[in-house]
C-alpha cells in the first residue's frame, strides 16, 4: 500500500492489525471495528489506536469512541462508490479532529473530492500507485482550485471569493 | 485550439437576458477543460485504465456509442444565446458531420466526435460559457426547466435563477459526484408543468406559502426507465433560504442508502419505493435538522446575484393585437396554421412565443443542421432579442417575438425547412436515437417516428386531431419518455425481431400518469397503422375539444384495447 499526504507519498506510521493477529504492546495500530472496544480497553485513549470501518457504518456506532481515536480509515471498495465521502462528512461533523484516511482504489482524480469532504490521507494499493505516481497526486491538488460549494474544505471557494470581490 | 470567427461575437446591441458568467464561472469551466485534457492524456499513456477513465469522460459528457463517441453538451435550463447557437453550429461543422441532435433533457449531442478532439471542442464551448459538465455519469445532471420560463403567462416565478443556482451548487460537488446512479433535477415555476417534474429524481415547483413567500414544493423518486415511478411530494414547502440545505440532506441520504448492488435498482425512485416515502422523509428531515446550516447563510445573497442576471429584454409597449398579424393570417393560410399551432401566449402584450419544430415530416426528431442552427441564431438576433430555448420536446423556442414580426420570421423559417406547423401535434414525436446510434437499444426508434409522421403527413388531419403526444424509446431505459406519452411506443426485441409495445394514457404534467400497455407487441411496420386506428377511434368518440388523454380516461383503457381486438379479428396481425 502507498500512503499519500499533502500530495506526497509518505511512510505510514500506522500498522493495520489483521483480525487474527495478537495485540502488540505498543505502536500505532489500526484495528477493525469489531476489535475496537477491546483495543481501546487494552491501550487506553492515548491516540495510538485507529479504526478501519466500512463505508456503510452508522455514525452513531462510532460517536462514543471518536475522542479516543488517533485515526479513522474509511474503506473505498471501488473508486465509483462514493459513500465514503458522505461518511467522512459525518465523522467530521461529529467533531472528530484526528487523521481521516480514505483506503482503497481511490484515483488521483478524486483527491480534491476526498480533501473537500475532510480526508487527510489516501491509502492506495501498490499497483495503482505505480500507474498514478506522486506527480499525478501533486497535480491533482491544484486541479480543483475553485469550488462552488460552501462548508467543504477547499483552497478557493468561488462563493467567498465573489463576496470579497463585490465588497 | 479556438475558433475565432468574427460572427461568433455577440451583437453589441443584443441585451443580456440570461445568466452572465463572471470570471469565477469562466475560470471554473476552463479548469474543468484543462483537467479533462490531462485525463485524456493520462488515459492514452496508461495512467488511467478505460474503466477508471470512464466516470471522468462521462462527467464531461463523453459517451461511447455504437459506432463512435458521442459528446453531450449541456444547455442549462434550455437557455441559449444566438452567439452560443452559432458556436454549436461551428463545432458541428468542424468536428462533427455538420449537425447536432437536441435531446429530451435540454442537451445537444454530437454523434461523431473523436476522443482526441474533445478537449478542443470543450475549449471552444468554454469560450462562449458553455460546457458538457455532468451531462452524463452518476452525478447530478444538467438541471432542466420549463422552456417557457420567464415568458409564460401562467408563471409564479421564473425558474431559471433557481436552476442556475443549482447548476453551480451541483458542479464538481466534492461529496455527490460518485452517486449510486445518475441524478436528474427539473424545475418549473408555472401552473402547467412543462418540465415533467414528476418524472425526475427531484422535481421542484415554485409555490407561494400562505404569507405569499415564494418557496419550493419538493418531489422525489420520479423517473422513467425500466421501472417507471411518478414522483412523490417529500415536502410541500421549503423556503428559498433552506433549499440547498434541504437538497443536500436528500442527496446525503441517497448517497448513503441508495442501492449499489444492482444498477437497475440504484436510482432514488427504487430507494423511495422499497423503503417508502415516509421512511425517506423521516431520514431526510433528521439529516436536515442535524446538519450545520451556517454554510448556507449566504445563499439568499448569492441567489439574488444570480437572479439579477435574468433581466427581461427591453420590450416595447405594444397593443395586444397586431393588425399586421391578422392581415397576414388571412392572406396566407399556411402561416395562419403555423400561428395557431406553433405560437403561444406571451405574458407581455404584443409579443408571442414561437416554437420551431425540429420534427419535419419524415425527419429525425431533434436533429438540426449547422445551417439551421445559424438561421435560428440570426432569426433570434433579428426578431427575438438574441435568445433561444430548447424544449424537452426537442424543439427550439424563440421566447420573445413581436406579433408584428411573426410573418417575417415565418418566411425566414420556411426557407430553412424550419416552419413545420406541428408543435404538440401527432407528428411532434419525441424519440430517442434507438438502434441507429445507441449501444443499449433493442430496436430502432427514429425510423418508427418517421413512419408515423409520414402516415399523418396530412397537416389538416393533424390539426383536426389536435394536441397528442407520441413518445418512442428504443429500449426499456426509456430515454424517449414513452411512459408519459399519451401514446407511448417501446421498441423491444423478441426472438431476434423488433417488437413494439404500445402504451396509452401517459401524462407528463401535474396530473402525471404512467401509460398502460395496450396488448402484445406489434412489428415495426404495424406501428403506424395501430396508432392510426387508435386515433380514429378517439376522433369518433371524443367530446368536442377533449384531449386524447381525457377521452382515454373517460372511456377507460379497455375500450381502446377493444379497438385493436376488433381489428385483429378482421385479419390484421395484432
Ligand atoms: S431508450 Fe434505450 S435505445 Fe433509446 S437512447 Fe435510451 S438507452 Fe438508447
Amino acid at each position: 500500500m502507498a500512503l499519500i499526504s499533502k500530495g506526497d507519498f509518505v511512510r505510514d506510521p500506522w500498522r493495520r492489525l489483521a483480525d487474527e493477529e495478537a495485540f502488540p504492546e505498543n505502536g500505532k495500530l489500526i484495528v477493525s471495528y469489531e476489535r475496537l472496544d477491546n483495543a481501546l480497553k487494552a491501550r487506553g485513549a492515548n491516540g495510538d489506536i485507529g479504526v478501519f470501518i466500512d463505508n456503510t457504518l452508522e455514525i452513531d456506532k462510532l460517536t462514543p469512541a471518536l475522542p479516543k481515536l488517533g485515526l479513522i480509515a474509511i474503506a473505498f471498495p471501488s473508486f465509483a462508490d462514493g459513500r465514503g465521502f458522505s461518511l467522512a462528512r459525518l465523522v467530521r461533523r461529529e467533531g472528530y479532529r484526528g487523521e481521516l484516511r480514505a483506503s482503497g482504489r481511490l484515483l488521483a482524480d478524486q483527491y480534491a473530492h476526498a480533501l473537500g469532504c475532510g480526508f487527510d490521507t489516501i491509502e492506495i494499493p501498490d499497483d495503482l500507485a505505480q500507474r498514478q505516481d506522486e506527480t499525478q497526486w501533486r497535480a491533482a491538488i491544484r486541479v480543483h482550485q475553485r469550488t462552488y460549494q460552501r462548508g467543504y474544505i477547499s483552497s478557493g471557494s468561488i462563493l467567498d471569493a465573489r463576496r470579497k470581490a463585490t465588497q | 485550439m479556438s475558433i475565432n470567427h468574427s460572427n461568433t461575437v455577440s451583437r453589441i446591441n443584443s441585451p443580456k437576458t440570461t445568466y452572465q458568467y463572471d470570471e469565477f464561472d469562466k475560470d471554473f469551466i476552463r479548469e474543468r477543460v484543462a483537467e479533462f485534457r490531462e485525463q485524456v492524456r493520462r488515459r492514452l499513456e496508461g495512467s488511467l485504465t478505460e474503466e477508471e477513465f470512464r466516470p471522468f469522460r462521462l462527467m464531461n459528457g463523453l459517451y461511447l456509442q455504437l459506432h463512435a463517441y458521442m459528446l453531450r453538451v449541456a444547455i442549462p435550463y434550455g437557455t441559449l444565446t444566438s452567439q452560443q447557437m452559432r458556436r454549436l453550429a461551428e463545432i458541428a461543422d468542424r468536428w462533427d458531420k455538420g449537425y447536432g441532435h437536441f435531446t429530451t433533457r435540454q442537451n445537444l449531442q454530437y454523434n461523431w466526435p473523436k476522443l482526441i478532439d474533445t478537449p478542443d471542442i470543450l475549449e471552444a464551448l468554454a469560450e462562449v460559457d458553455m460546457h458538457a459538465i455532468q451531462t452524463s455519469g452518476n452525478c447530478i445532471r444538467n438541471v432542466t426547466a420549463d422552456h417557457f420560463a420567464g415568458v409564460a403567462a401562467d408563471e409564479i416565478e421564473d425558474p431559471r435563477p433557481t436552476a442556475e443556482f443549482l447548476r453551480q451548487w451541483a458542479s464538481a460537488h466534492p461529496e455527490f459526484s460518485f452517486l449510486p446512479r445518475k441524478f436528474k433535477i427539473a424545475i418549473t415555476g408555472a401552473t402547467h408543468d412543462r418540465a415533467a417534474t414528476l418524472a425526475h429524481d427531484i422535481g421542484l415547483r415554485l409555490v407561494k406559502n400562505t404569507s405569499g413567500d415564494v418557496g419550493y414544493c419538493v418531489i422525489i423518486g420520479g423517473g422513467l426507465g425500466r421501472s417507471p415511478f411518478i414522483g412523490k411530494i417529500i415536502r410541500e414547502y421549503v423556503p428559498r433560504t433552506e433549499l440547498l440545505a434541504y437538497l443536500e440532506a436528500i442527496m446525503r441520504v441517497y448517497n448513503r442508502y441508495g442501492r449499489r448492488d444492482n444498477k437497475y435498482k440504484a436510482r432514488i425512485k427504487i430507494l423511495v419505493h422499497e423503503k417508502g416515502i415516509e421512511t425517506i422523509r423521516a431520514a431526510v428531515e433528521k439529516e436536515f435538522a442535524t446538519m450545520d446550516h451556517t454554510a448556507f447563510q449566504q445563499d439568499p445573497q448569492e441567489f439574488e446575484r444570480v437572479a439579477a442576471s435574468f433581466v427581461s429584454p427591453p420590450y416595447e409597449a405594444l397593443p395586444s393585437e397586431s393588425s399586421k398579424l391578422t392581415k397576414a393570417r388571412l392572406e396566407t393560410p399556411a402561416f395562419d396554421h403555423f400561428v395557431s399551432v406553433n405560437v403561444s401566449e406571451h405574458k407581455i402584450a404584443g409579443y408571442a412565443i414561437v416554437t420551431v419544430s425540429l420534427k419535419p415530416i419524415n425527419g429525425i426528431p431533434g436533429d438540426a443542421t449547422s445551417h439551421q442552427m445559424r438561421i435560428l441564431a440570426d432569426a433570434c438576433d433579428r426578431f427575438g432579442f438574441g435568445e433561444l430555448r430548447v424544449s424537452h420536446e426537442q424543439n427550439i423556442i424563440l421566447p420573445h417575438v413581436k406579433k408584428d414580426d411573426l410573418f417575417a420570421l415565418w418566411q425566414t423559417l420556411t426557407a430553412a425547412d424550419l416552419a413545420t406547423a406541428n408543435a404538440g401535434l401527432v407528428s411532434d414525436i419525441i424519440s430517442c436515437p434507438g438502434l441507429d446510434y445507441c449501444s443499449l437499444a433493442t430496436a430502432r426508434s427514429i425510423p418508427i417516428a418517421q413512419a408515423i409522421s409520414q402516415r399523418f403527413s396530412d397537416m389538416a388531419r393533424q390539426r383536426r386531431i389536435g394536441k397528442l403526444g407520441i413518445k418512442i424509446s428504443g429500449c426499456i431505459n426509456a430515454c424517449g419518455h414513452h411512459h408519459i406519452g399519451a401514446i407511448g411506443v417501446l421498441g423491444l426485441e423478441k426472438k431476434g425481431q423488433e417488437s413494439y409495445q404500445i402504451t396509452l394514457g401517459g401524462d407528463p404534467g401535474f396530473s402525471a400518469s404512467i401509460g398502460e400497455i395496450l396488448g402484445p407487441g406489434v412489428s415495426a411496420d404495424q406501428v403506424p397503422e395501430v396508432i392510426e386506428h387508435l386515433v380514429d377511434f378517439y376522433l369518433a368518440e371524443r367530446h368536442e375539444t377533449e384531449a386524447f388523454i381525457d377521452t382515454w380516461r373517460r372511456l377507460g383503457h379497455a375500450r381502446f384495447k377493444d379497438v385493436l381486438r376488433r381489428e385483429g379479428e378482421d385479419g390484421a396481425d395484432i
